[in-house]
C-alpha cells in the first residue's frame, strides 16, 4: 500500500515558482492498478516520480506499506519499485534480454538466472525470447519496446510498479492491444500499479481507482463507476467526456448494481457473471432470448448466485443511459444505476 | 637539395640506429602523451558532468586551449620546464587533453535523458549508472576524441626537435638547416605514413569498441 499525505512539490524555475503537486492525499491499495490522470501539466508525472524518489517532496509524507520513503535508502526503495517510461528508455548498448535483467543484475542474481526470468518475461509480455532476446533495442518496433519496458519493469517482481503514460507513443490499435495484454498480466502477476495517462478511456479500461488531477491538485478520486456516476465537479463532468453515459454501461458490472440474493424470492431465470458489464449483459440477454421470468440471476467468480436484476430495472438503467446527452450528468447522486 | 627523392630511404639504411632512435622518441612522445591526456580528461569530463559549476570554465578553457598554436605552447612551457623530452612530453599532454576532453564531456552530456531517468528509477548508484549507463553510451564519441588527439600528436610531435625533445621532427630540423633533402625526407616521410596508418588502424579499432547494439543497423 503506498499513502501521500497532503504532499506538495513546488519547481523554482527562472525565476518562477511552479506549484505542481499541490496538497495531494491519496491511498493506493495493494493489487490494486490506480491510475492518475489529468490534463497535461496537471501533476501526475511529478506526483508519480515523488513515490520513487526521482522528485523530492517539498511537504507532505509518502509512505510505502508504512515506511516513510524519505527515510529509505533510496537505491534500494527504486530497486523494489518497477518503473515504465512512455519513451522506452531502453538502454541501447545492451541485448533486450540484458535489459529486462538490468534490476536483476544490480540485485547480483547469477548470470544464468537473470537470463531465464528475462526469457519467461518476455514470453509473459507476449515477446518469444527465442526471438527477441538476443536482439537491440534498435532493431524493435515501438510497441514491442514499450513491452520490453513492461517485462523489465517486472523483472525483480517488485511488489508496485510505476508506469508513465507507457502506451502514450504507440498508434491507437497497438495501444489497444498492449491495454489488453497489461489487464492479462495484472491478473497474473496481480501487482500495485501507478498508472499514469491522459486518455480518459484507457483510464477506464484499466483502472480500479481513478485519481483525476487538475492544475496539481486532486479534483476526485474514486473507482471507474463513481466518476461516472457521482461526478465530484462540473470539471469531472467535463473530463469524462460526452458518451459517460454509455461509458457508465461499459464500466459498470453486473455485481455493483444487482439486489443481494437473499431479499427476493427465488425463481428461475438466466445467470449471468457478475463481472459481465450492464453493456456485455445486454448483449448476451439479447442472444439467449425470452425466459418468461422477470430477471435474471448474478453469479460471483465461483459461481454461486448473489444477487438479482429485474429486466424492468436493467432496462431503465439503458434507457437512462442511452437518453439524451447530458440528461444523467446532473445527477449527481446517481438514481438510475444504485450502487 | 632536390636530389634524388629517395634518398632519404639510403640515409635510413646508413643510419639504422639514429633513425629508429628518434622513431622510438616520436612513438613514445605521442603515445605517453595520448595516455596522460586520457587519465586526465575522461574524469576532468566526469567531474565536469558532475558539477555543474566547473562545466563552463572547463569547457571554456578547453576550447580556448585548442586555437593556441602547438608552437605556441611548446615555447611558453620552456621558462617553468626548460627543454628536453619530458617538456615536449607535457606540452603533448595538454594537447591530447583538449580533444578528449571536449569529447568525452559532450558524450556524456548527450545521452538520452529518458535512458537515464530509466536507469536511475531503477536503482542504479552513481558509480553504475556512470559505469553501466553513461560511459558505455558516451564511448563511440570519447574514442573519436582519443583517435583525434593521437593522430594530431603524432604531427605536433615532430615540434618537439625545437626545444630538444627528439622525435622525427630532428631529422627534419636537421635537414632544413643543412639543407639536406635525405635527412628532412627521412623525418617527414615516416611522420606522414605513421599518422596514416594510425588513423587506418584506429578506426578498425573503433568497429570493435562501440557496443553493438550503438552501431548502425546492417553492419
Ligand atoms: N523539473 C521541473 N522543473 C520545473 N518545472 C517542472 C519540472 N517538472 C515538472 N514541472 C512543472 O510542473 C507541472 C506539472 O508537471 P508534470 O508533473 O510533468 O505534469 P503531467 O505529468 O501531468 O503532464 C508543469 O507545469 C511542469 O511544467
Ligand atoms: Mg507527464
Amino acid at each position: 500500500m503506498i499513502t501521500l499525505d497532503h504532499v506538495s512539490k513546488t519547481f523554482e524555475s527562472k525565476g518562477r515558482t511552479v506549484r505542481a503537486v499541490d496538497d495531494v492525499s491519496l491511498t493506493i491499495g495493494a493489487g490494486q492498478l490506480h491510475v492518475l490522470i489529468g490534463p497535461s501539466g496537471s501533476g501526475k508525472t511529478t506526483t508519480m516520480r515523488m513515490i520513487n524518489r526521482l522528485e523530492t517532496p517539498t511537504a507532505g509524507r509518502i509512505t510505502v506499506d508504512g515506511r516513510d520513503v524519505l527515510a529509505m535508502d533510496v537505491v534500494e526503495l527504486r530497486r523494489s519499485i518497477g518503473y515504465v517510461i512512455q519513451q522506452g528508455g531502453l538502454l541501447p548498448h545492451l541485448t533486450v534480454a540484458e535489459n529486462v535483467a538490468m534490476v536483476p543484475r544490480l540485485l547480483g542474481w547469477q548470470r544464468h538466472r537473470r537470463r531465464e526470468r528475462a526469457e519467461e518475461l518476455l514470453g509473459l509480455v507476449g515477446l518469444p525470447a527465442g526471438q527477441f532476446a538476443d536482439r537491440y533495442p534498435r532493431e524493435l518496433s515501438g510497441g514491442q519496446q514499450q513491452r520490453v519496458g513492461v517485462a523489465r519493469a517486472l523483472a525483480a517482481d517488485p511488489p508496485i510498479v510505476l508506469m508513465d503514460e507507457p502506451f502514450g507513443a504507440v498508434d491507437p490499435i497497438t495501444r489497444k492491444q498492449l491495454q489488453r495484454e497489461l489487464r492479462r498480466v495484472q491478473a497474473a502477476v496481480n501487482k500495485t500499479i501507478v498508472f499514469v495517462t491522459h486518455d480518459i478511456g484507457e483510464a477506464f479500461l484499466l483502472g480500479d481507482q481513478i485519481a483525476l488531477m487538475a492544475d496539481g491538485r486532486l479534483v476526485q478520486n474514486g473507482t471507474p463507476a463513481d466518476l461516472l456516476r457521482r461526478p465530484a465537479t462540473p470539471f469531472v463532468t467535463a473530463f469524462t467526456g460526452e458518451d459517460r453515459g454509455l461509458r457508465a454501461l461499459e464500466y459498470t458490472t453486473l455485481a455493483e448494481v444487482a439486489d443481494a440474493a437473499g431479499s427476493v424470492p427465488a425463481t428461475d431465470g438466466d445467470t449471468l457473471p457478475g463481472e459481465l458489464s450492464i453493456l456485455e449483459a445486454g448483449r448476451e440477454l439479447a442472444r439467449r432470448g425470452e425466459t418468461g421470468v422477470d430477471g435474471f440471476w448474478v453469479s460471483d467468480r465461483g459461481g454461486r448466485k448473489t444477487g438479482y436484476l429485474s429486466y424492468r430495472r436493467f432496462a431503465a438503467m439503458l434507457g437512462e443511459a442511452l437518453g439524451p446527452a447530458g440528461a444523467t450528468a446532473g445527477e449527481a447522486d446517481g438514481d438510475a444505476l444504485p450502487a | 637539395m632536390l636530389e634524388d627523392p629517395f634518398s632519404f630511404v639510403e640515409y635510413i639504411r646508413e643510419n639504422p640506429d639514429d633513425f629508429l632512435r628518434f622513431l622510438s622518441q616520436h612513438v613514445q612522445l605521442t603515445l605517453l602523451s595520448v595516455l596522460f591526456g586520457v587519465v586526465i580528461a575522461v574524469p576532468a569530463a566526469i567531474l565536469a558532468s558532475r558539477v555543474g559549476l566547473l562545466a563552463r570554465p572547463l569547457t571554456g578553457i578547453a576550447s580556448v586551449g585548442q586555437t593556441i598554436p602547438s608552437l605556441a605552447v611548446l615555447g611558453l612551457l620552456i621558462p617553468f620546464l626548460g627543454i628536453g623530452f619530458r617538456p615536449a612530453l607535457v606540452a603533448l599532454t595538454i594537447q591530447a587533453f583538449l580533444p578528449i576532453f571536449l569529447n568525452a564531456y559532450v558524450g556524456i552530456r548527450s545521452v538520452d535523458r529518458a535512458v537515464l531517468d530509466a536507469a536511475r528509477g531503477m536503482g542504479t548508484s552513481g558509480g553504475q549508472l556512470l559505469r553501466m549507463v553513461e560511459l558505455p553510451l558516451a564511448s563511440p564519441v570519447i574514442f573519436a576524441g582519443i583517435q583525434t588527439a593521437t593522430v594530431q600528436n603524432i604531427a605536433i610531435a615532430t615540434l618537439a626537435a625545437y626545444i630538444g625533445g627528439g622525435g622525427l621532427g630532428d631529422l627534419i630540423l636537421q635537414g632544413l638547416s643543412t639543407l639536406n633533402g635525405a635527412l628532412l625526407f627521412a623525418g617527414a616521410v615516416p611522420v606522414a605514413v605513421l599518422a596514416i596508418t594510425t588513423e587506418l588502424a584506429l578506426g578498425r579499432l573503433r568497429r570493435w569498441i562501440v557496443p553493438e547494439g550503438l552501431r548502425p543497423t546492417g553492419s
